[in-house]
């Protein structure tokens, strides 16, 4: 018989992504055991251009961790950060309406931990049916893909001047771990985790919006940041990938548009996007009808700009399947819309999953050029605050911006670090 | 080909909306049709939006006076808004030039480095490379800017030599004055695309094959031999189309000037539509500024392209 293992349907596209293909057994030779001495000589000193280098970058490294150091501990004031530090995370959100962003916090963490651990005990349930070994991650794992999260979050929760929102952030830790330890009991559910997704974004954002400066318009600091860019993902994802369609498409009409498009808003920078929605967008209504809110026009820039840049990344994937992908739907009696739905689109987008992440980095990058326009996003609280009464004139631009700059950081380093780890689990750009 | 349903009814008018082909062209027209009518309503409700404020139509605005003066620039609040429009091409082009150099310079020095023998040099180039790449353009800027400002005023600047001299107001490099707000968005502009072009050359140099690195030191080449005549002219064939998109991109980002009160075409745009400027034509303008820019950056660097990629049978 052949055909495929028992208990295995390879011809399920989801699973095809998932399973890690089978390790081939190391062919190296037994990995030599240097002593420090011989490190030392093969990595510091090889050569004479590298001793050159070393003790160049050798002071060049420890001058800069020696002002960074004077920096974070001498010469800067924090008290800056100390007392803003509401403003710099949910903007001018009233303190009596906190508990909706704390619920909404709660909620997607939840969710988050259950799918997430849902979904990893499915996948090991099949690659055991399939017969292979599957190593457990641990809670090492965990620490070492996500400490420049929790480094950033334990320097915010060092800012704090109440116990309070410790005390918050560790209950959303054990609501994390209970809902994980649920989550892994429950493989059958893991079909449903992007269901789940759709319903708890949208979910929180109504739990979010409250009354008075609680409302969506109004929101500012990371709050927003974050925001925009889920918002901004969510949205313009979908869209891309109906222009990158369009763009291959087989009508002249739509191929015109969609390049015209594509070209227009990628050979113009954000900010003149920016521009447009804010003074020229509300003259596009008429009279008789309200203009959206500034953040929603912000927001419709945003999408646009980001689905052009999208639908070239999903394009790459569409022109990197190859003619008898289609040829053999087609045979298979497959409609055009189904052909592209489950035998092209899963095999496009798979490819081009680092590229995707790329784009959504850059676009959580992005949300900053709202400061431009006047949000108080992340960024222009940071600038906004050295101006406050009590620190004015004192140059403390640096440590503000630096502390913005951690927080950007090490939500842009931990996707890229998940993003490489997904492009080589899932063996894309190897070779075979 | 025809659907059943178009062969029941052949002949018959009803035929002929069954047909693919008919469909295919019907659809288009449809939506041409409909993206007109967009178009042409939301020309009207402009219009409409517009008509009683004077001077927000046509293109007479450019012809008018603009009322303030350009920092850094000979320019009059007296002269028209064309020549401001002027004065910030100009300003995009030469931030956008000279970052572009320098961008290439520090990327191809730390991708080289990230490769090299040194494990202290390595570090530090990734460090620079993991730190910058992962923080947003504008905030580069931003602290650039305010890093400068705290540079001493320039009655007693930093000397370096009597060639170099820096001030929180201006840099003089080799006789050259540069003022305060290029240098901050430059340097910003040349560090963060950098790092991004660190990566893709490091990633050049390492999809060069191996054999080429084990023959190159078989011959007797040195490691700066080998670097300058094997490894880097092949690794530039690989590298040059993504790095003529970090040129694209660095050169639309000279558009945050703004926020280092840098008078590029975008901030005067700004300032303009504060000055009563027709915010669309002003923005049309701008678009089309950058559109030139874009086009022609990639029409020079695409025919380098060409004539560098290898000429294959």
């Amino acid at each position: 018989m052949v055909g495929i293992p028992a208990g295995f349907p390879a011809a399920d596209p989801e699973l095809a992504g998932l399973v890690p293909p089978e390790p081939e057994p190391p062919r190296f030779p037994p990995e030599a055991r240097l002593t420090p001495r011989q490190w030392v000589r093969a990595n510091l000193f090889a050569t004479r251009a590298g001793s050159v280098l070393t003790v160049v970058f050798g002071l060049l490294v420890a001058y800069v961790a020696y002002r960074l150091l004077w920096f974070v501990l001498v010469s800067s004031n924090w008290e800056i950060i100390r007392r803003n530090l509401r403003l710099f995370m949910v903007g001018r959100y009233p303190v009596d309406e906190l508990w909706r962003l704390w619920t909404a916090l709660y909620l997607l963490v939840g969710l988050a931990g259950f799918f997430s651990a849902a979904t990893a005990a499915n996948v090991e349930q099949l690659a055991r049916a399939a017969g292979r070994d599957v190593e457990r991650p641990g809670p090492v794992d965990g620490l070492r893909r996500y400490w420049p999260v929790l480094a950033a979050l334990v320097v915010l929760l060092s800012q704090t001047r109440t116990w309070t929102p410790t005390l918050l952030t560790l209950a959303g830790g054990v609501i994390l771990l209970a809902t994980r330890w649920l989550g892994r009991r429950a493989p059958g559910l893991a079909r449903f985790a992007w269901l789940a997704a759709l319903v708890g974004v949208v979910a929180a954002a109504l739990v979010m919006d409250g009354p008075g400066d609680a409302e969506w318009s109004k929101w500012g600091g990371l709050h927003l940041t974050i925001f925009v860019t889920v918002a901004g993902i969510s949205l313009s994802f979908p869209l891309g990938v109906l222009v990158a369609l369009g763009r291959r498409s087989s009508l002249p009409a739509l191929r015109a548009m969609t390049v015209a498009y594509i070209e227009l808003i990628r050979g113009v920078p954000l900010v003149a996007l920016l521009f447009f929605g804010h003074y020229v967008i509300p003259l596009f209504f008429p009279n008789t009808v309200e203009p959206p809110p500034a953040l929603a026009r912000a927001m419709i820039v945003v999408v646009l700009f980001e689905a052009a840049y999208i639908a070239e990344v999903v394009r790459g994937g569409l022109q990197s399947i190859p003619r008898g992908q289609y040829e053999a739907a087609q045979a298979l009696g497959l409609r055009p819309w189904n052909v592209t739905r489950l035998i092209v689109l899963p095999q496009a987008l798979r490819a081009v999953i680092p590229a995707m992440v790329g784009q959504f980095i850059s676009l959580y990058k992005d949300t900053t050029l709202l400061a431009i326009i006047g949000f108080t996003e992340l960024l222009e609280v940071a600038e906004n605050s050295v101006s406050q009464p009590s620190f004015l004139g004192q140059r403390l631009h640096t440590v503000t911006f630096a502390f913005a700059a951690l927080i950007y950081w090490a939500g842009s380093y931990t996707m890229s670090r998940e993003s490489r780890r997904l492009e080589r689990r899932l063996g894309i750009g190897e070779r075979t | 080909m025809s659907t059943p349903a178009g062969e029941r009814t052949r002949g018959s008018l009803a035929a002929v909306f069954f047909d693919v082909r008919v469909l295919r062209v019907l659809g288009q027209v449809v939506a041409i049709l409909a993206l007109v009518t967009l178009a042409l309503y939301l020309q009207d409700n402009y219009q409409a939006n517009t008509r009683d404020r004077s001077g927000q139509s046509g293109w007479g605005f450019l012809d008018e006076p603009t009322g303030f003066n350009i920092a850094y620039a000979d320019f009059r609040s007296t002269q028209p808004v064309r020549d401001a429009i002027w004065v910030g091409v100009r300003n995009t082009a030469a931030s956008a030039a000279v970052g572009i150099a320098l961008a290439t310079a520090i990327g191809v020095t730390v991708g080289v480095l990230r490769l090299s023998h040194s494990w202290v040099a390595r570090k530090a180039a990734t460090l620079y490379v993991e730190v910058l790449r992962n923080v947003p353009v504008l905030l580069v800027i931003l602290f650039t800017g305010a890093w400068l400002q705290t540079l001493p005023r320039s009655t007693e600047a930093y000397e370096l030599g009597g060639l170099i001299e820096i001030s929180n107001r201006e840099l003089v490099f080799f006789g050259t004055t540069l003022n305060i707000p290029y240098v901050a968005l430059t340097a910003a502009l040349a560090l963060y695309h950098g790092s991004h072009i660190a990566e893709i050359v490091r990633g050049s140099i390492q999809a060069v094959p191996l054999g080429q690195t084990e023959a190159a030191t078989a011959l007797g080449l040195s490691d700066l031999q080998r670097l300058r005549f094997v490894l880097l002219p092949q690794a530039f064939r690989i590298g040059l189309p993504p790095t003529i998109n970090q040129f694209l991109s660095l050169t639309k980002n000279t558009s945050l000037g703004i926020a280092v009160a840098y008078s590029d075409v975008s901030s005067l745009g700004f300032r303009l539509i504060g000055a009563r400027s027709p915010a669309l034509q002003t923005i049309i303008v701008l678009m089309i500024v950058y559109l030139v820019f874009s086009l022609t950056i990639s029409l020079v660097f695409n025919l380098l392209n060409r004539r560098l990629q290898l000429v294959e049978r």
